[in-house]
């Protein structure tokens, strides 16, 4: 699988996100940096968590607007695979690749811990190594993931299995609609979702449950 | 050259955890009766023309390709 991960101002968690990468599909991803207009040929394109642009305007508000964006949203209408974790989830649905928004936790404090993830859709390129209604174990560390959209979009998404994540009964840690914890686009090759499951892929991260996702995207470009 | 104001505030039926903690926090402070307060945020331009409806189309593009996100934001334009 050859992979890109985005690099913009403010970003940290490209280097997880290149470790994991790196790990799962034995190829170093290449990176991109925010002005490039002319990405290179690659089936997965990432971009990861972070501060960019010190959270200014609002989340990811910034970024969406930087020229990468719009060449990532022509891969992305291409069919290329893009994920987005944490301030990259932010930053695709700012740039409108995927429906609804982020606001800030219900709690208005940073949350940084460990929750339970229940895989809603396991019929995605992203979810397909995990089973329908499996509860895995993620870590989240953001200000703004209390996902919201309008009752409109809301019964779209769910009625088309745009629901890939949601957070297991008990632990939605923002105050999300409907413990929204990830969404894809209707074509199902865009996926966003707030956990880092790069942070979780092996015995030194007390756990490997965000292996599956890496690993799902892998068997479906190898297929 | 041309004064503008723009004003965006968060939709009817979003929740607004600030407004709340806001809300709270004046309730504290013995000011009673406070209620639906909703934080939003205001952008202060200068517009390099004299042209009022260019500014006026340009503000309003402004707002929806950057200053609001209009998914959950409103926002108002007044020109001085």
């Amino acid at each position: 699988m050859k992979s890109a991960v985005v690099q913009l101002p403010g970003l940290n968690r490209d280097r997880d996100m290149i470790a994991a990468l790196t790990k799962i599909s034995g190829i170093a991803p290449v990176t991109v940096w925010q002005t490039e207009t002319d990405l290179p040929d690659v089936d997965l394109i990432v971009i990861p968590g972070g501060f960019s642009y010190g959270d200014y305007l609002r989340c990811g508000a910034i970024a969406a607007r930087m020229p990468v964006m719009q060449a990532i949203k022509a891969k992305a209408e291409a069919g290329v695979k893009v994920l987005g974790v944490c301030n990259g989830f932010q930053i695709l649905l700012e740039a409108g690749l995927l429906p609804g928004a982020l606001m800030r936790n219900a709690s208005l404090k940073f949350v940084c811990r460990e929750v339970k993830l229940e895989v809603v859709n396991a019929e995605t390129d992203f979810t397909r190594a995990y089973e329908k209604g499996q509860i895995i174990r993620c870590p989240v560390a953001h200000h703004d993931g209390n996902f919201f959209a309008d009752a409109e979009t809301l019964a779209a998404i769910e009625g088309n299995g745009q629901v890939v994540f949601r957070y297991a009964e008990g632990t939605n840690p923002n105050g999300s609609l409907n413990d929204i914890a990830g969404v894809m686009n209707a074509k199902g090759n865009v996926l966003g979702l707030m956990p880092h499951p790069e942070n979780l892929i092996e015995a030194a991260h007390g756990g490997s449950d965000g292996r599956a996702l890496f690993a799902s995207v892998l068997d479906v470009i190898a297929a | 050259m041309i004064k503008a104001r723009v004003t965006v505030t968060l939709k009817n039926g979003v929740l607004d955890p600030q407004g709340k903690a806001i809300e709270g926090a004046l309730g504290s402070l013995g000011f009673d009766g406070v209620g639906g307060i909703r934080q939003g945020k205001v952008f202060d331009l200068e517009l390099a023309t004299a042209d009022r409806a260019k500014a006026e189309s340009d503000l309003k593009a402004m707002c929806e390709k950057l200053l609001a996100n209009t998914v959950i934001e409103n926002y108002t334009i007044a020109l001085s």
